[in-house]
């Protein structure tokens, strides 16, 4: 496979917050058709990467290519969930308005969405099990509906790469469940999918990719390769608490694999 | 005064006709855009832009000499976007936080606009009379070639709301998300300062620097009670705005010197008080019948659930007096009596001679009631660190809200981890249930 083929492509890449770098010269290429978890401890810069790659902050040395481009040129072929905390859910607008937010990189400028975008935007509601919310005010929706809808926006969006910002923070196990189906169903599709992850136990079940960060990369590789007690402890330090954690996920990714 | 009312009524006088439809546009624009300001928590930058304003009207008089509206309102855009970017200056470069960046430049350029209006006051002729409306505003003041400036305005700013109202839309809600998707958001977000802008200027001069803030948030906020959908609230906020604008300058017609800035104001406020109380869902009187209805509902399953628990402790079942009831219940005699008589009416309880029995129907709902609240205390008990003497009033508030469907599930939960039999949870014909209740006895 030759390298400008890489759905994702980083070159030192250093991001910084006012002048404080909170992303030092990553280096990544992520291959296609991988379901990638990013892990890392709270300040990893596991939001902060992934909005790198968006364009959304900006870099202070480095690039990101895109199937070998820039992010401008293909932006249509990239999904976006935004963590379900960003936006305001009091604001005035149906699950099926969200939903069609999907589609504006295709509708353009100052044109209204038509009725394919519509069509499109109530099959994603459908996907994700909240066809028969399509009409529903978004605040009366629970935290795991709306992390759902946030989903069908993206799944509207039509495209081949996939950003996710933990959308399993705070869902119930249902839509967890709905969600991740629907991960596995897309990576079957040959989609890649880059997912901010928190909860390490399962990591070896979801993601058969991981990168682990901890300000750098720490590590990227196939999840049975580089998920391992070395680079967990890299990766999170002394926190007891974390590595008793893994420890456990260590130990039932190794039963799993007898 | 009854003469003025007639005027106005009848749209003869074509001064009247101009005052009426500028009030119009301006209601209507403030409640269109403050839609938007307010969901962008921009209201209060409206309202510094405003007061910013005043000097830019006063300098640009002191310059041309002239009263034209078109180079009032130049100078005081000017001057209301310098201070809107000074605003934004101090806030991107000192420590000082956004609201207090909004009281420095709101207050100072302010005061200097007071200080330069003094100023013309007392130097110029009997030509310099006419500013000082921009502080209070004065409807009646506007002549046709205001209107035609205000009309053009008031177009544009809904030409481009119409063109742009789904990236605002997004870029309200989520803009990062917008942004992704390779829209620029500081364009748009400029382009919706600048509407926000233009608004306060077509209102500067019939409602005033120091209200028209007002026009945006009131009519808007007042909208937002009625529906859940932006189209809908917009369309609201430009209707309860529109209203205000026409009936503040109608009120303010008919006496002398009363500034219809202030009358609109009032108006507008009190489309939000009407809505803010009364308005389905979301006003406070909905909300308090709601929460009157719950506490009801809740007084009447406790009802219930005290004649089955009496059974059970008794284990007979017969009619129970009002004061054994309230000894169980563990409130007065008179609210006892109070709740019974709603279950009367109901058909769950039958009455006579001043006790209560429970019928079918109340039975079926009473061992409903009561099954809820003791899976709910065993689940809470068991899967957390509550003791048991804790559990007993968490379970009180939750047995409402258990759905047949989370019922089923505990029961589930509860027979698989625990091994317990939850048809043996309640038992009214041996002596008292197997399961021991925390706390009351």
């Amino acid at each position: 496979m030759s390298q400008n083929t890489h759905p994702i492509q980083i070159h030192d890449m250093t991001i910084a917050y006012h002048k404080k770098p909170v992303l030092w010269d990553v280096d990544l290429d992520v291959p296609e058709g991988q379901l990638v978890g990013i892990i890392g401890p709270n300040g990893a810069g596991k939001s902060t990467m992934i909005k790198a790659i968006m364009d959304l902050v900006p870099k202070a040395s480095g690039w990101v290519k895109i199937y070998g481009k820039d992010y401008g040129e293909m932006r249509k072929i990239i999904g976006y969930v935004p963590q379900r905390e960003s936006v305001d859910w009091d604001f005035p607008i149906s699950a099926l308005d969200v939903v069609l937010m999907g589609r504006y990189g295709h509708i353009g400028w100052m044109r209204r969405p038509g009725k394919e975008d519509r069509c499109i935007a109530r099959e994603s509601l459908d996907k994700v099990g909240m066809g028969d919310f399509a009409e529903r005010q978004i605040s009366q929706l629970s935290g795991g509906q709306q992390q759902r809808v946030f989903l069908a926006r993206a799944l509207a969006q039509d495209a081949r790469i996939y950003m996710m910002d933990e959308p399993f923070a705070g869902v119930d196990a249902a839509t967890e469940r709905a969600i991740i189906d629907i991960l596995v169903t897309l990576r079957e599709q040959g989609k890649t999918i880059l997912v901010v992850h928190h909860d390490l136990q399962t990591v070896t079940e979801y993601f058969n990719w991981v990168i682990m960060l901890n300000m750098r990369v720490v590590a990227s590789g196939l999840t049975r390769e580089v998920f391992t007690d070395e680079n967990l402890q890299k990766t999170y330090g002394g926190r007891l608490t974390v590595l008793s954690q893994a420890a456990q996920a260590m130990a039932e990714q190794r039963r799993g694999d007898r | 005064m009854l003469e003025n009312a007639l005027r106005f009524m009848t749209l003869a006088d074509a001064n009247v006709r101009f005052v009426l439809l500028g009030s119009l546009l301006i209601g209507a624009t403030g409640g269109l855009l403050g839609s938007f300001a307010v969901l962008r928590r921009r209201s209060l930058v409206g309202d510094a832009l405003a007061h910013a304003a005043l000097p830019g009207v006063a300098l640009a008089y002191l310059w041309t000499g002239s009263k034209a509206l078109p180079v009032l309102l130049a100078g005081a855009t000017v001057s209301g976007v310098l201070g809107v970017l000074l605003m934004q200056f101090i806030i991107n470069f000192t420590r000082i936080k956004a609201d207090a960046a909004i009281g420095i430049v709101l207050s100072v350029f302010f005061g200097i606009g007071i200080v330069l209006l003094t100023h013309i006051q007392r130097t110029g002729s009997g030509n310099q009379s006419g500013l000082d409306k921009f502080l209070f505003g004065q409807a009646a003041s506007l002549v046709e070639d205001d209107l035609k400036v205000m009309s053009v305005l008031a177009g544009l700013i809904i030409l481009v709301l119409v063109l742009f109202f789904k990236e605002f839309k997004a870029l309200i809600f989520d803009p990062s998300f917008l942004q992704s998707l390779g829209y620029s958001t500081r364009w748009i977000d400029v382009l919706l300062m600048g509407l926000i802008a233009l608004t306060v200027m077509v209102g500067l001069q019939a409602v005033g620097v120091v209200l028209i803030a007002a026009m945006l948030i009131t009519p808007a906020v007042a909208a937002r009670f009625w529906t859940e959908q932006l189209n809908k609230m917009v369309l609201l906020a430009a209707a309860f705005g529109g209203a205000s604008g026409i009936v503040g300058t109608f009120i303010s017609s008919l006496a002398p010197r009363i500034p219809t800035g202030p009358v609109m104001v009032l108006v507008a406020t009190f489309f939000f008080v009407v809505s803010a109380l009364l308005a389905p869902k979301r006003g406070v009187l909905a909300r308090g019948l709601r929460r009157q209805h719950n506490a009801r509902r809740e007084a009447q399953q406790h009802f219930l659930r005290a004649c089955i628990e009496l059974q059970e402790k008794l284990a007979q079942q017969r009619a129970w007096a009002i004061e054994e009831l309230a000894i169980e219940m563990g409130h007065s005699p008179d609210k006892v009596k109070r709740i019974g008589r709603q279950l009367e009416k109901a058909g769950l309880v039958l009455r006579q001679d001043g006790r209560f029995s429970l019928t079918e129907a109340g039975l079926e709902e009473g061992l409903f009631v009561v099954k809820s609240h003791r899976l709910w205390e065993h689940y809470l008990y068991y899967r957390t660190i509550l003791d048991a003497d804790h559990v007993d009033r968490p379970a009180d508030e939750v047995e409402h809200l258990l759905t047949p469907e989370i019922i089923v599930r505990l029961e589930e939960i509860l027979a698989r981890e625990r091994g317990i039999d939850t048809e043996q949870i309640i038992n009214l014909h041996g002596t008292g249930s197997q399961y021991r209740r925390g706390g009351r006895e």
